[in-house]
């Protein structure tokens, strides 16, 4: 037990990775922060639709969607792979809105349904190449992912200089495209979100913006798995909203305690993960999850504190207006 | 239905759990270079231990799940499943650190125990802050499965041990079952099933109505928490088996499916067990006859066919037999239509021709001849009419006067009713009448008549056709019927 917990160094865990490592250290709190600002800004949406467990479907069912890209091209390219990803990511988007509305199976049953299917399809499909000795992918891969990996990455080289690891690039580049694409449509987004009824009847196309979102559910889950694991990407659609959600009432207050919260998790999460000498991925979900219950227990805390204080005053006051 | 529907999964239960006893002979890697047929073959003559062992363990497991799942999807909380499957991960990496080892026991308590927490965790965000089911389902999934990754990593990072198969946690392998693990899975089936029989009142009144069970003064949280266990139960022994996602699919699959197929709680829950039972079968099926095929994977996959089957081809809410009802029932609706037109023909007529040709139902209907002539054909198919020799004009059979007199007096009777009953203008009730003709069945019919004293008249005073007129066999003989009419026959 004792060898499970290393004992907490300062030095090791805090000052070292930000001077001996730190082009390591930079780009692992980097590619957590793209993800999880991209995740968290897009989970904001899903929160108030109610559909926070899609994006766990959609992480799933995008294995058969890499099988049989591989299958049909023969290539494991990055192209390839994120096509592949996408489509199956939107398959699945259809496929629970079709159970849903022509059967009486509810919406989360339709989910469950649907991501578990595809992902065994996956898993078959993918064991099946495998004995056929052609192809190999790590399911553990496509779950957990390694951040740690990211910065090992050859750069990219533009212009005679170094720019970064591509996939911390092209996260970057997600992150630009969402927060932009929020920023343009925030009214729309706002009202479907909101008041779907009061949306339709000012004449708005619903469907294209639930589509829409959807569409950038999956581009962020499909862009963040390659290189992190499917993991981060779903803890992070639901606990950066929840933790912002307790903080503010405004959505555009809430966006912006997201980011906030994104950028804190991936640096705690990146420390703890030095100090446990543990998965950096897991540690960010651990780190955003504690922040959550830190901001949980002191809402709790200032509610039962105005609960006390209330009964006393009113209790003062039957003391001192009782007459005998 | 009930009852021995449940005794029905009992003595399967009792079956398949006493397979591995009467184990003995070959080995596994005697397959190497067998046929399909072969395997086949040797699939159903049980003799491989290794084999029993997964087929047991796949179908015990799908009638555990499917019992729990029953209650998840009539909970409205499928995806709670999902959560616990993941949030049970963090107990199973305790459970192999309380003596570095293996330890079933220890790590079925530990995955107990974090299973518990997770749901405990999800009613406590549920109570206290305004997040939705799916927030606080997704909160416990990822935050749990967050610390089991990180507990997984650092346990590899430790030096001695038996870390190996840590990871079949994660995917699942029917394969290495061993009887133990049957066994546990056994136990836990027996549990479930005994506490589904002795609590099936409570269990139903809680799933479907907690504020009624509370109103009669029933522990409901004791037996929300009761099914938590149980649940953690099924999950924890199925994860070896199936792994952390397919569980959540054993869960939730066959009850679905058994949702679309039944509207009672009983029927449900024997069909959940046996469509999970047979999912589980069908797996370790294909898994062996197809060589090195993961076990887990196929059952999902079977389970998921029965469902594809389930919503096509369901008997009531199939979307292929809903689709063929409202076919049939527009078709029939068609043909009434054209029966009331003939009635018209021959009503203005005075009923004193027989035959109607295509030309006058054509111009009664506003529509083509050739529309007109495809209608006759139609109801010649359905011996509603007999056309003349010339094929152009066609007249009533019995059978098609007393359909036609059925709709004109359903109509009339329904357009008598809202002037009379609901005080409608008399011009406002033709269109309502036109839907309501089509599905008053014989009983309101009766009722009918007697709220309106059988009256014979519509509000346009047009005759009534009573009981009495379709009885004689053919329009001739209204003209003399008429002198009784419908309020006189009634009155016998």
């Amino acid at each position: 037990m004792n060898n499970l917990i290393p004992s907490f160094d300062w030095h090791r865990v805090v000052v070292q990775p930000w001077v001996d490592d730190l082009p390591i250290t930079l780009w692992i709190v980097l590619m957590g922060f793209f993800v999880t600002a991209a995740c968290g800004l897009v989970g904001n949406f899903l929160l108030l639709r109610r559909m926070a467990l899609v994006g766990d479907a959609i992480s799933h069912s995008i294995l058969p969607g890499l099988v049989v890209a591989f299958m049909i091209f023969k290539s494991t390219n990055t192209w390839v792979v994120f096509a592949g990803a996408l489509a199956a990511g939107m398959l699945t988007v259809l496929i629970i809105e079709f159970i849903h509305r022509q059967s009486r199976v509810k919406p989360d049953a339709a989910i469950c349904i649907a991501f578990t299917t595809l992902f065994a399809l996956g898993v078959v499909l993918m064991s099946m190449l495998e004995s056929a000795g052609s192809f190999h992918i790590d399911a553990d891969c496509v779950l957990y992912g390694e951040i740690a990996f990211v910065p090992l990455e050859p750069p990219v080289v533009w212009d005679g200089r170094e720019l970064g690891p591509p996939s911390a690039l092209r996260m970057a580049l997600v992150l630009t495209a969402v927060a932009l694409a929020i920023a343009l449509f925030y009214k729309e987004l706002l009202v479907t979100s909101f008041d779907p009824g009061l949306a339709k009847s000012l004449g708005m196309r619903t469907g294209i913006w639930h589509y829409g979102l959807m569409g950038a559910l999956a581009l962020v889950i499909v862009s963040a798995f390659e290189s992190v694991g499917a993991i981060l990407a779903v803890a992070m659609l639901i606990v950066p909203p929840m933790f912002a959600a307790q903080l503010s009432e405004r959505l555009s207050f809430r966006l912006a305690w997201t980011v906030f919260h994104a950028a804190l998790s991936a640096l705690i999460g990146l420390h703890l993960s030095v100090w446990l000498n543990c998965s950096a991925a897991g540690a960010m979900v651990v780190a955003a999850a504690a922040l959550f219950l830190a901001v949980w227990a002191a809402s709790q805390a200032r509610r039962w504190m105005r609960f006390r204080s209330k009964i006393f005053q009113s209790a003062g006051a039957q003391i001192v207006g009782d007459p005998a | 239905m009930k009852l021995p529907g449940l005794a029905l999964s009992l003595a399967v239960v009792g079956f398949v759990v006493l397979i591995p006893e009467a184990a003995e002979a070959a080995r596994i890697n005697e397959l190497s270079d067998s046929t399909l047929i072969d395997r086949a073959a040797r699939f159903f003559t049980f003799r491989d231990p290794s084999l029993r062992n997964a087929l047991a363990g796949s179908m015990l497991l799908g009638v555990c799940c499917g019992l729990m799942g029953a209650f998840l999807v009539v909970r409205k909380l499928s995806l709670l499943g999902d959560a616990l499957s993941h949030a049970v991960l963090p107990g199973v990496a305790l459970g192999f650190l309380w003596n570095m080892s293996k330890d079933p026991l220890a790590i079925f308590v530990g995955a107990t125990l974090a299973g518990l927490l997770g749901a405990g965790t999800v009613q406590l965000l549920r109570a206290t802050t305004r997040h939705k089911e799916d927030a606080a389902l997704g909160f416990v999934l990822a935050s749990f499965f967050g610390v089991g990754i990180c507990l997984f990593t650092m346990i590899q990072n430790l030096p001695g041990g038996n870390k190996s198969g840590l990871d079949k946690f994660m995917f699942g392998q029917a394969a290495a079952l061993g009887s133990s693990d049957v066994i546990l899975l056994g136990v836990v089936t027996a549990l479930a099933l005994g506490a589904v029989v002795v609590f099936y009142k409570e269990y139903a009144i809680t799933s479907f109505d907690a504020g009624f069970a509370r109103s009669l003064g029933m522990p409901v949280q004791l037996f929300h928490y009761s099914l938590m266990l149980l649940l953690a139960f099924a999950i924890v022994s199925s994860l070896q088996a199936v792994g952390v996602v397919l569980v959540s699919a054993m869960l939730v699959i066959p009850a679905a499916t058994a949702f679309l197929l039944t509207d009672r709680l009983p029927r449900m829950l024997v069909l959940s067990a046996i469509f999970g039972m047979v999912s589980g079968g069908a797996g370790s099926f294909f898994s062996f006859v197809g060589r090195n095929l993961p076990t887990g994977p196929f059952m999902v996959l079977a389970a998921g066919t029965v469902f594809a089957a389930a919503l096509f081809f369901g008997p009531r809410h199939g979307i292929f037999s809903r689709w063929w009802r409202q076919r049939s029932r527009s078709a029939r609706i068609s043909r009434e239509n054209t029966l009331k037109a003939i009635y018209h023909v021959l009503e203005d007529q005075e009923f004193a021709i027989e035959q109607v040709s295509a030309r006058e139902l054509a111009e009664r209907r506003r529509e083509t001849i050739e529309e007109a002539q495809h209608q006759l054909g139609t109801l010649r198919r359905h011996q509603y009419v007999t056309m003349s020799n010339d094929g152009d004009s066609a007249s009533l059979t019995p059978e098609g006067w007393r359909r036609a007199c059925e709709i004109v007096r359903n109509h009339r009777l329904w357009e008598l009713y809202l002037t009379n009953a609901a005080h409608l203008a008399p011009d406002h009730v033709h269109e309502d009448a036109e839907k309501i003709e089509h599905v008053l069945g014989e009983e309101t019919v009766r009722m009918l008549e007697k709220r309106l004293n059988y009256a014979n008249r519509d509000p346009h005073g047009r005759l009534i056709p009573g009981l009495e007129d379709m009885r004689f066999a053919g329009a001739r003989h209204l003209g003399q019927s008429r002198a009784t009419g419908f309020g006189n026959a009634a009155a016998h």
